[in-house]
Order: C-alpha cells, then sequence, then structure tokens
C-alpha cells in the first residue's frame, strides 16, 4: 500500500479520533509500555471478568500517529474476546509485523483484518516497528499482570 | 569550483526515492561523496593497495607515504603545530573515548569535576560517564538559555579547584548554536585547566584553525566532511599525547616488546595500533582537497545563503517552529510541526524524496531540558540549493495536508 494512503486511512480513520481511549471503568489490570527513542507513551487499562473474557479495553497515552492508532485499533479487535483468543490475535500481529503483509487470524472477520493489515506497511521502515508494536507489547503485560513498565528498547 | 553545480559531482543525487528526486538534508549526521573521493577509493583498492608500516616492498612504501600524505593534510587544514599532533582513529566518538579513558586514568581519581555542556552529543558525555563509574569523577553541565546559547557566566562559576577537563561542543547538531570556543578555552587556561572540543559539525562547514582557538584537544570524524566512513581525527597537543598512556595495545603503537618491558613507538604511531583503514584515511586526503578546491569562505557564504533561506521560508510556514535561535547558527534546523510527531514527519517526507532526520539526535540531555523527546531535523551540506529548501517546504505542506493541518 501507497504510504501516504496507509497515512490517510489511520489518521483519518483513528490517529484523529482513537476508539476506547480514556480508562474503563472496573479495570483490573493495567500496564504501561514506553519507547525511550521517541517518547511513545502508552498505558493500557484491561478489564477481564471471571471467564477470563476481555469485558472491556482501553487505552491512554501519546506519541506518533501510527502508535496511537495501532493502540486503537488493538482495543477494538480484542474487546470481546476471551484471552486465549486475544492472544492468539496478538501473536497473529506481531507475525504479521515482523515478516507478513498478511494477518492470519480465524478469529477476526475479513474487514477487521484488513483493518489491521493497513499497519504491515510500517515493516519497511524498521525504525517505526516498535511504535505499531508498543501497545501491544503492553497488552501482553497488562494480561500477565507484570508489574515493570514495557520498554521498547528492552524488548524484540 | 563553480558551488551552484556542485551537485553534479555526487552521484547519489542520479538516484531516485520513491520516485522523486533525492532532497539529502541529513548532512550533520552524515554527508554524501563526491565523485573523487569514491573513485580515489576505488583506485586505491584497485591499482596501489598495501598496508601500511613496517614491509620494504614498493606498494607498502607508496601507501606509508600517502597515509602520511593525509596526516600532513588534515595537519594544514586544521592548522595544528605538527603533524605529528594527528591521530587517527576510528571515528570522532572513538577520539573521545581515547582522551578520556587516557586523561581519566592520568588525572581523574574521586570527586574530580568534568564540566561539559547541555548541548553535547552523547559521545561527547557517554565517555566521561565512564570516569563517573570506575573513577568517581562528577560530571557538571554549563546550562544554555532559551535560545540555545550556553550561558558563559554560568559556565564560568561551575568551574571550581576540582575542575579536571571542559569537555564542549563546537556546533550543536541539533540548534545549530556555534560556541565560542576561543572564549572559553581563554576562562579554561586562565585556570590551567584543558578543553576537548568535540568538532563534528564544525569542520564541514566553519574555519577551524586549532592553534588560533588554542584548545588542547579537538576530534572530528571524515565521514561527515565528504569523506568514507571509518576515519576518526583526534587533534592534541603534543604536550598531552606525550604524557598521556597510550590507549589501545597492539602491533605498530610499540617500538621494542620484551619479556619483561615493552617500549611504546614514538608520535603518532603510538596510539594507533592494529591495522588502521588505509584506504579510507588515504582517501580522506582527496575529501580535504575537495573542501579546499571549493574554498571554505565559498564554502561558508553558500551554506549561510542556503540556511537562511531555510530559515526565513520555515519560518512562513504555519505550525512549523524551529527549535533554538542561537546567536550564531550553523546550518542545523531543528523544527517541530504542532499536532505532528517528529517520526511522522521524516516517515512521509521520506515519501517525497527528502531526507531528514527525526528523534533526539543523541542529545537526550538537550531534548529533556528544551521538554521534548524527539525532534525534526533538516541539516545543510554544501550540495543543498535552494530548490531543495523549496521541496523541503512543499513536502512540510504535503504532511500537514495529510494531517489536516491549516
Amino acid at each position: 500500500m501507497d504510504l501516504k494512503q496507509l497515512y490517510q486511512d489511520i489518521i483519518l480513520d483513528h490517529g484523529k479520533s482513537p476508539r476506547n481511549f480514556g480508562k474503563c471503568v472496573g479495570y483490573n489490570s493495567e500496564a504501561k509500555g514506553y519507547n525511550p527513542l521517541c517518547g511513545d507513551l502508552v498505558q493500557i487499562y484491561l478489564k477481564l471478568n471471571v471467564e477470563k473474557k476481555v469485558e472491556d479495553l482501553t487505552f491512554e497515552g501519546s506519541g506518533c500517529a501510527i502508535s496511537m492508532a495501532s493502540a486503537s485499533i488493538m482495543t477494538d479487535l480484542v474487546k470481546g474476546k476471551s484471552s486465549e483468543v486475544a492472544k492468539k490475535i496478538i501473536d497473529a500481529f506481531l507475525k504479521m509485523i515482523k515478516s507478513s503483509t498478511e494477518m492470519k487470524s480465524d478469529d477476526l472477520d475479513d474487514d477487521q483484518k484488513t483493518k489491521i493489515m493497513s499497519l504491515s506497511g510500517v515493516k519497511q521502515f524498521p525504525m517505526r516497528v516498535k511504535c505499531a508494536t508498543l501497545s501491544w507489547h503492553t497488552l501482553i503485560s497488562a494480561m500477565e499482570e507484570k508489574k515493570e513498565e514495557v520498554n521498547t528498547e528492552v524488548i524484540d | 569550483m563553480n558551488i551552484e553545480n556542485i551537485k553534479s559531482q555526487f552521484p547519489i543525487f542520479s538516484k531516485k526515492i520513491n520516485g522523486n528526486s533525492l532532497v539529502y538534508l541529513d548532512s550533520s549526521n552524515s554527508s554524501q561523496k563526491p565523485m573523487c573521493v569514491i573513485n580515489r577509493l576505488n583506485d586505491f583498492y584497485k591499482n596501489e593497495f598495501s598496508n601500511i608500516g613496517r614491509s620494504i616492498h614498493s606498494l607498502a612504501v607508496s601507501a606509508t607515504n600517502k597515509f602520511e600524505e593525509t596526516r600532513m593534510s588534515v595537519k594544514n587544514f586544521i592548522n595544528a603545530n605538527s603533524k605529528d599532533e594527528i591521530i587517527f582513529t576510528k571515528n570522532a566518538t572513538e577520539s573521545i573515548n581515547l582522551v578520556a579513558t587516557t586523561f581519566g586514568q592520568q588525572n581523574i581519581v574521586k570527586g574530580d569535576e568534568i564540566l561539559i555542556t547541555d548541548l553535547e552529543h552523547h559521545s561527547n558525555y557517554v565517555p566521561w560517564h565512564f570516569l563517573r563509574e570506575t573513577r568517581g569523577a562528577i560530571i557538571k553541565f554549563a546550562p544554555i538559555n532559551d535560545d540555545g546559547d550556553i550561558i558563559i557566566d554560568e559556565l564560568k562559576k561551575l568551574i571550581t579547584s576540582k575542575t579536571k577537563i571542559i569537555a564542549v561542543t563546537h556546533i550543536s547538531n541539533v540548534t545549530g548554536t556555534i560556541v565560542p570556543i576561543k572564549e572559553i578555552v581563554e576562562i579554561a587556561h586562565t585556570k590551567n585547566i584543558p578543553v576537548l572540543v568535540d568538532g563534528c559539525q564544525a569542520v564541514p562547514h566553519i574555519k577551524v584553525d586549532v592553534t588560533d582557538l588554542d584548545c588542547d584537544f579537538y576530534a572530528f570524524s571524515s565521514h561527515k566532511v565528504y569523506g568514507p566512513t571509518g576515519v576518526g581525527i583526534l587533534y592534541a597537543k603534543k604536550k598531552w599525547l606525550e604524557e598521556l598512556p597510550p590507549y589501545i595495545g597492539g602491533g605498530a603503537m610499540i617500538s621494542e616488546v620484551k619479556k619483561d618491558k615493552i617500549i611504546y613507538a614514538k608520535l603518532p604511531e603510538k596510539y594507533e595500533a592494529g591495522t588502521m583503514p588505509t584506504a579510507e584515511v588515504i582517501t580522506f586526503n582527496e575529501s580535504i582537497k575537495f573542501m579546499e578546491a571549493i574554498g571554505i569562505d565559498n564554502l561558508m557564504k553558500h551554506e549561510k545563503e542556503i540556511k537562511n533561506y531555510a530559515l526565513e521560508k520555515l519560518r512562513t510556514i504555519n505550525s512549523v517552529k524551529i527549535i533554538g535561535n542561537p546567536k550564531n547558527k550553523a546550518g542545523v534546523i531543528a523544527f517541530m510541526i504542532q499536532g505532528i510527531h517528529p517520526h511522522d514527519i521524516a516517515t512521509i517526507l521520506d515519501d517525497d524524496g527528502v531526507a531528514i532526520r527525526a528523534g533526539h539526535h543523541c542529545c537526550q540531555i538537550l531534548h529533556a531540558k528544551l521538554n521534548l523527546t524527539a525532534t525534526a531535523r533538516a541539516s545543510i551540506g554544501v550540495y543543498n540549493n535552494k530548490d531543495d529548501i523549496d521541496m523541503l517546504c512543499k513536502a512540510i505542506e504535503n504532511c500537514k495536508k495529510i494531517f489536516d493541518l491549516k
């Protein structure tokens, strides 16, 4: 996809009016992610119910358009899924962003896949991949209830 | 040499980036290379290659002579007193590490102070930090004002009887501040404190005369001066190089080796252990000739004109804010576009063929001071012209359009 097109889609759709922005009511886990190189900062608020289903998922933060859009899309796609499915979606996303153009997942519909695949274009800019993955790694951290901050200079 | 047509001497500019002509505004990071430099490197490997030093055969003698010719050219180019005061290293970073390590070994004990500034690149901070960790040194930072100039009165106040060395950049790679080195050296020398100058951003752009500056150490890199990568230069007053211990041990830096005793080589070999980047050092002579053919005064005049044009045009663009407004500014322009992250700016500008840099530019201390995590930076080289600046501004407008900014 043309880079400008990618930007246009992401910015217009998510960067400017991010979904699920703010603190959700009754969250029971949170995690913080930070990219010290560009200052991208994301805070994830996760509400898992007793059946381990993602009942609510929101984020707060600031940073480049790619990091904010990625976080916004992520919350949209993962909300409502079981934690098991959520983990599969996260894995599929991280695989796509590193080595493929396709989002391989049985848990998302075509519309959702198309949306998330718009981010695969950042692969050609390795410096920007961390912007796209920050919120996803932070979500893993929230799901595993890790205490320490996710730092893009420490993770892969 | 006609400076207006100088771009044609750089083959990279015939290359298209995403279908667009390359507008290269990242010379503070590293400069592009003219054909004469590329040819020289190629020729040396093709027809003249040999290691330098002790071999007796013709190629080795010729290569050794040419290696020393570059040293002589560097000596003349920065007006050192002797070619023994020019040491080749891997890059300016290694040059500074050489001084920090050897000077530290000999002169720094717990509680001694090293004075640097808020403008410094990480390469003129981290090597001193090592002394903080290993020898208990204290690092002090001379502050800057809102314009990006070092506050000299504050710097003076930070000098104490414990201050052992002052390390300062000649030109900031973020704000473009041209630092009054001569004044700082005078202040330091009245108290017998040596001064190291990080000259990376200065040598390619302004006249540098180390004798006139009277600094004790001056470090810079070939790759920013239209030369090859892999070559750094350390100028140091001879008395320091004689006094300080060697840095890296091995072949070439010794004159005699016995089981119970080693005698080090004389200068400059004392600091050049192992096989050097022979081809690159020899090629660097071509870069100096290139600079001299243009004439440093012509180059300065040209870059000043482009810088002023760029500042003037950028200031007319809504939402663009230029970082720092120093008294004397080189062609380094860090900027922000309100509402767009610098990394997004760099990615989108690249799509139009405009190469800038975004990030902290290895100056996290300075960015913290400015309360920013990252900035976008356009930096000028001798090949840039007004068309490049027009393209930069156009690409910024395109970028704003994508973000729906007026």
